[in-house]
This record gives structure tokens, sequence and C-alpha cells, in this order.
């Protein structure tokens, strides 16, 4: 994607902007973005986080006393075990470098996904078939517990008892397939 | 060769197909975004790791068929030239991003153009998926389906808390976009889409005009997709995707009726300067070019006009882009060529009507 402002160099800042409660998406280059006021100047390169933290005011700016710098350097050491990239660095290019880095940044990454997703931080959707290991069982077991539930305040014993039954071979089929894992 | 044969060979298969609504909704595309579990994404992999990925591809899936989408063949982008990578993009096989990694990046485009597999763009697998019209829900039970064709061979990268983990926070979840292309000059004339994108984007939806700069949409095409990819289902996203297009459906007939109603005349006269410029132009730019083309298929689905196809726009929209222009020419055009060009197969593009 080429920049919107100078259509010359490749846009590698990519922003969405609240105004009067419409969002308008941005995308232009590094230069542009200092020029408008979207990055600032002392620091050597925009990160995602900042970005968040400028647009959303999510984070009071941080000053640099004592503490607070301890914290700062904490998150720069974060480093992800098996691709070797720092938060800086994913915060710099707002890209991860492979999945174990979803790990590794797992508890500075809620902040972000809220602000991307509209307050949602978890995953709702499809399961894979043999990578989602026992996720399908255990949610068809939270809805049955809450179907349970639901029956006996409404007094349908007989259908609650069917349920109970469900649950109880699921309960089986789990526990037999994690002794078979370990 | 003529403009027939080289039509036939450019627009892909499914795009003369005609779909439900399709007289405002233009395509319904799905696209998911998966990764292998053990190999560091495009983004910082090693050339060795994406060769990998391209040689499992290479060896499993080549040639390989699945249900009506026969026999994928695997387009590497180190072997095309820049143009052909361009006609691909405009073609909508390939996105932009691909083009721009070429060391080990490929797609798998089906037979009949409906499906592509980009391998190594942003994210290791990029599956994509046209229908015709409005069929939201058909593209997202066939790329599902497609989906675990893929996972019964791939260890894909997924997580119980954050879904299929992407290159880009802005994928991770459900890693689906979905998205649907719409004709809509009634509400672009009355400047109704602006008021209604705010309510739009409240739902998490949004609202882009497309082959305009910004938000801007020229020929009153716009694309409306989904944003959030965390915390809803797929069914749910594309539920909530498919209410608001119907909306706009229900807003844009009822846009379209009020201006006949009420300034008819003053439409049509639009709608026939429009298919003059076209018809007899000699020179035209994309922008004028996407402007008259909306009329003339807003003439079109109105009855001012019976004796052209409903597919111009989305024809012609392909055709004039600069790749195809270029390909069609077999030379290097300059922009100002490109726009003497571009009418001249418009133009011809009409006269192939008249003759019928
Ligand atoms: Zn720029
Ligand atoms: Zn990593």
């Amino acid at each position: 994607m080429e920049c919107q402002r100078c259509h010359n160099r490749p846009a590698t800042v990519h922003l969405t902007q609240l105004m009067n409660g419409e969002k308008t998406e941005v995308h232009v280059c590094e230069k542009c973005a200092k020029e408008k006021g979207y990055m600032h100047d002392h620091e050597e390169s925009f990160t995602l986080n900042d970005l968040l933290t400028g647009l959303f005011n999510y984070e009071p700016k941080q000053s640099f006393n004592g503490q607070q710098m301890d914290a700062q350097q904490q998150k720069e050491q974060l480093k992800c075990p098996t691709c070797g990239l720092t938060f800086q660095e994913f915060a710099r290019a707002g890209k991860f470098g492979c999945a174990k880095c979803y790990e590794t940044f797992d508890e500075r990454l809620n902040p972000i996904l809220r602000r991307v997703h509209s307050e949602n931080t978890r995953h709702d959707g499809k399961i894979p078939r043999r990578e989602g290991g026992n996720l399908h069982l255990r949610r068809q077991m939270d809805q049955y517990k809450s179907e349970l539930v639901r029956l006996i305040e409404q007094e349908e014993f007989e259908e609650a008892a069917k349920i109970r039954d469900e649950i109880r071979s699921l309960d089986d089929q789990l526990q037999q397939r994690e002794e078979g894992e370990s | 060769m003529s403009l027939q044969q080289f039509m036939n060979e450019a627009i892909s298969p499914w795009m003369k197909q005609d779909g439900p609504d399709s007289d405002i909704v233009l395509s319904s595309r799905i696209r998911l975004a998966r990764n292998f579990s053990s190999i560091p994404f495009p983004t910082i992999s090693s050339e060795d790791n994406l060769e990998k990925v391209l040689n499992f591809f290479n060896g499993e899936f080549r040639n390989e068929s699945f249900r009506d989408y026969k026999n994928f063949e695997i387009v590497k982008m180190n072997d095309l030239q820049p143009i052909e990578k361009r006609v691909l993009v405009e073609k909508h096989l390939i996105s932009p991003h691909l083009t721009n990694n070429s060391v080990h990046s490929a797609s798998l485009i089906s037979q009949n153009e409906q499906v592509s597999i980009m391998i190594n763009e942003e994210d290791h697998i990029r599956i994509q998926l046209y229908f015709p019209g409005f069929q939201l829900d058909r593209a997202l039970e066939q790329a599902s389906q497609l989906d675990d064709w893929l996972e019964e061979k791939i260890d894909y990268a997924f997580d119980e808390k954050r879904g299929y983990l992407t290159a880009c926070p802005t994928n991770v979840g459900t890693g689906m976009r979905a998205s649907v292309m719409m004709h809509l000059p009634a509400l672009a004339m009355t400047q109704q889409i602006n008021r209604m994108t705010p309510a739009i984007n409240q739902l998490g939806l949004v609202v882009r005009g497309i082959y305009g700069e910004g938000s801007e949409a020229v020929g009153s095409i716009f694309q409306i997709s989904n944003q959030i990819t965390l915390g809803k289902s797929e069914e749910d996203i594309v539920e909530d995707l498919h209410s608001v297009v119907k909306q706009l459906i229900d807003q844009e007939r009822r846009a379209r009726q009020a201006l006949m109603h009420r300034s008819g005349i003053q439409l049509e006269d639009r709608i026939f300067r429009s298919y003059g410029v076209l018809k007899y132009g000699r020179i035209i730019e994309s922008k004028e070019a996407a402007k008259c083309l909306s009329d003339l298929r807003l003439g079109i689905d109105l009855g001012f006009i019976d004796h052209v196809p409903k597919t111009i726009l989305n024809e012609l929209m392909v055709l004039t882009q600069p790749g195809f222009l270029q390909q069609y020419a077999k030379e290097t055009l300059s922009p100002s060529e490109r726009d003497i060009r571009r009418a001249s197969l418009i133009r011809e593009r009409l006269q192939l009507e008249n003759k019928e």
C-alpha cells in the first residue's frame, strides 16, 4: 500500500482516527506521519502502543521517574523465546513474529486487542478439529451446564436429567482424552 | 486478439454469473488468515522457512481439487512479470501485498478463479473465496470447508484464548474478513451513505469507498466489511454484516425510486450523458470512466437502457485498469495514452453489444 499523502513511499503507519464519532483509516509513510503530527519526533520510531495511547488516552503519559523507568525497561526486555522478537519491536511494527509471541506478550496484549476489537479479547469462533484439542468438548460442556441450570430453574426435571447424563458422558470422554495425552 | 477473446480470458468465470440481489451487490467475499504453528510468520521468516511453506503447498495441494474447485494451479510471484502481477491484483486474485514479497510467495488459484489461496502473504495462508451477488452465507460455508480440508494436513497456529493466531493483531481470533461489494449510486448521489456510515461503524463494520482515495467513492462502489475478529463467531459476524447489507439494499432501492419519482428527467439526462461519453468519448480518465459506468449500470437497472448487459460495470471496471489496458495493448502506456486506450476499449466493448 502506498502512502495516502505523498504517494511516494510505502505506507508503514496505519491508524484509525476517531473524529466526531466517525472512524477514518489513515495509511501513511513514516515521514508523512511525522509531518502530520501522528508521530513524535523525539522518538526514533512510532509504536503501535504509543499510537493507541495517543489516540485513545489509554495510558497516561509516563514521566521519567525511577519507578516508571523500571517498568519501561522491563517492557523493553520482553522477548519471544521462539522468534526473538522483542515487545518493543512488536509495538513498533504492529506485527507478531510467530505464534509463540502471543503467549510471550500475553499480559500486554489485552489493552491492544480491546482497542482494536471493540473491547473483545477472547476468541469465540471456530475451533480447528485437530489443533483445537479438547476445546470442542469443553465448550459443549459449558453449554450443557448452563442449559442444566436453566432447566432446573424452570423445574423441567425430566429434561434436566437427560442433560445431566450428557454431562456425565462428556466428562468421561474428557477424562479419557486427557489421560491419553499425558 | 479480439476484444471478445480478451474479455473471455480476462473476466473470471464466476463474475459472469448472476447472483441474488445482483442489481446492487456485485460480489461477496470471505477471507481467512491462517498460519503454520511451528514456522515464524512471513513478516520475519527466513527465506528457508518461506520456502518450506511454499514447497508444502507445491507438494500437497498442486492439482488437487476440492469440491467444485478443480485443479488448483500454483502461480509463483517470482515467475511473473510486473504487468502480470498487476493484472492478477486487478482481478482481485492476489493482494498488492503478495506482489511485494515476491520471494517464495505464490497463489493457488482454482480453475474458475473463485478461490485463491495466497501463500506467504502477511500470513502463511490466506484463503479467499468470491461469490457473485449477495451470498455471504454460502461463501462462509464453503470457505470453512476449504479451511477444514487444509487443516487435515496442516498444523494451524491456534490458541484457545486468542483463536487463530495471525501476524497482525487486527486479524487474530477468527482470522476472517467478510466483505460485500455494493453499487449504491442513489445513496451516494443523495449523500445518504455518509450519514449512515457512523451507525454502521458502531456495529464493528467498516464502509469503504473503493477505487477512490480515502473515503471518497468513485463509481459509487462501496465495500462493507467486518473490522472485529475477536469475541464473535464467524456466523455472528456474517449475520451482522448480512443485516446491514440487507438494509442498505432496501435503502438504495427506496432512494432509486424516490429519485425516479422526484427528478426522473434529471436522472435520465445524467444516465444518457454518461452513456454518450462512454459511447463517443475519445479520452476518458479512470475516475470519469468509473462515474459514467456507474450511471450506465444504474440506467440498466432502472430500465432506461436495455441492450447492454448488467455485468458491464464489473467487466469494464476490471478491464479499464492500468494493468489490463497495457496487457491488451501489449505495450507499456503512459497515463495519457491509457486514457485514450481506455476510451477506445469502452467504445469497442459497447459496439460489441450493438451487433447482437
Ligand atoms: Zn508519505
Ligand atoms: Zn515469536
